[in-house]
């Protein structure tokens, strides 16, 4: 939003020059003037955590990457999306995330439209080169309009911030910590028992994977819909 | 935020809730309160029961998977009773290096306890840290309070049987 007051900062990304308006990120910059940086956990509407790490960027004179979801531009900064090293870092995360749940798109409800299968395709993962875990994890199907599959899981934290900030509800959280985080209803309830539950489902329908998914749905049948989203965090926000 | 008003009652009628009660109410009942209401749960039951994580989420306004997302991610706070007694194993670097995995294998082997579990007669429990801060005396491991480091692999298997057996 713009104000009279408002600083504009001037800086480059990938040696093209832009600028940005005080409460923009380096990824809002780039999306709007069409460069690509892939992302799993950010979307638009709902705060960004920097958590995925797959949109890191260098900045030039600075050894450390940033977030771009999560980081603004200063001025004079020079940002480089892409480049080997990156690429490397984001096909390194994106093999981690395969191998530490089972992602298997063949049998998925959201093949062809799931945001890891299309981020690995566009960063060209052709294989994955560390050991697959195969946990064993239970699927709750006690909602009865939703499903949650944790095998398919990424861990972004989407479903959590959404019916956090959006819903209002906080009815799912993330439980332990490390290899053995989990996305979990209340105490740890089935989801059909929960209290705190709306049964809105947005939280499904910002799920980037099948994990979360409606009832019914067989193989490559879940298309998600997200027109709810930047609506909704407008109105709240204030906005019209 | 507003504090509650509302007036949560303790699980049941134990007398110990009073503890918990006073350290909300030192807080004066903010949601910030909560990791220091767990840890006084946790010392004066010794665990952090579901009837308890209930009534601090209630009590202190903060949704349920909120509670129990804080009360995992931590550690020190056990969603169980533990055993009589509590064998910890730290399994840091250093101590595992030296051969802690080992020592977690044998646990399994011998008492059947996977970290985190307790025998069915309530007599042991079987944790893990991930580091005490005593990487000098690797590996360690804590029987019941007392710290035992720098022993072989098969020194600490003979120990553990000796403890474990010493009040039979």
């Amino acid at each position: 939003m713009m104000t009279p007051t408002a600083t504009v900062k001037t800086f480059t990304i990938d040696g093209k020059p832009y600028s940005a308006t005080e409460d923009e990120t380096i990824l809002d910059v780039a999306r709007e003037n069409g460069i690509d940086i892939p992302t799993l956990c950010h979307l638009e509407g709902i705060l960004p955590t920097g958590q995925c790490r797959l949109c890191m960027v260098e900045i030039q004179g600075s050894g450390r990457l940033v977030p771009a979801c999560a980081t603004k531009p200063e001025e004079g900064m020079e940002i480089v999306t892409d480049n080997p090293r990156l690429r490397n870092y984001r096909k390194m995360i994106v093999e981690l995330l395969f191998s530490e749940r089972n992602h298997i798109c063949a049998v998925c409800v959201s093949n062809g439209h799931c945001e890891l299968q299309s981020v690995a395709q566009k960063l060209g993962v052709n294989h994955v080169r560390f050991a697959y875990l195969h946990p064993r994890f239970m699927l709750d199907g006690s909602h009865p309009k939703y499903e949650v599959d944790h095998n398919r899981c990424i861990l972004c934290g989407r479903c959590v911030r959404v019916c956090e900030e959006i819903e209002g509800a906080h009815t799912r959280d993330l439980r332990n910590r490390g290899i053995r985080t989990m996305v979990i209803t209340d105490f740890d309830t089935p989801w059909g028992e929960s209290p705190t539950c709306t049964g809105c489902g947005k939280c499904v329908h910002v799920c980037p994977t099948g994990a979360l998914a409606e009832k019914g749905k067989s193989v490559a049948e879940m298309a998600k819909r997200r027109h709810f989203l930047p609506y909704l965090a407008l109105r709240r926000r204030g906005g019209k | 935020m507003v504090a509650t008003t509302r007036k949560v009652n303790p699980p049941d009628g134990d007398r110990r809730w009073k503890i918990v009660e006073a350290t909300m109410r030192r807080h004066g009942y903010a949601s910030t309160a909560l990791i220091e209401t767990l840890h006084s749960i946790q010392e004066t039951f010794g665990f952090v029961s579901r009837d308890a994580l209930n009534y601090v989420a209630e009590s202190l306004n903060i949704p349920p998977a909120k509670v129990f997302g804080v009360a995992t991610f931590y550690n020190l706070f056990n969603l169980n009773p533990v055993g009589e007694h509590v064998f910890s194993l730290c399994t840091g670097t250093a101590c595992y290096v030296k051969g802690a995995g080992e020592i977690v294998d044998f646990m399994k082997e011998e008492f059947g306890l996977e970290p985190g579990q307790t025998t069915p007669d309530g007599k042991l429990t079987f944790m893990v840290a991930r580091c005490v801060g005593a990487c000098g005396l690797a590996p360690v491991m804590i029987l019941d309070g007392e710290v035992v480091g720098k022993l072989s692999v098969e020194e600490m298997k003979a120990k553990i049987r000796e403890w474990v057996n010493h009040d039979k």
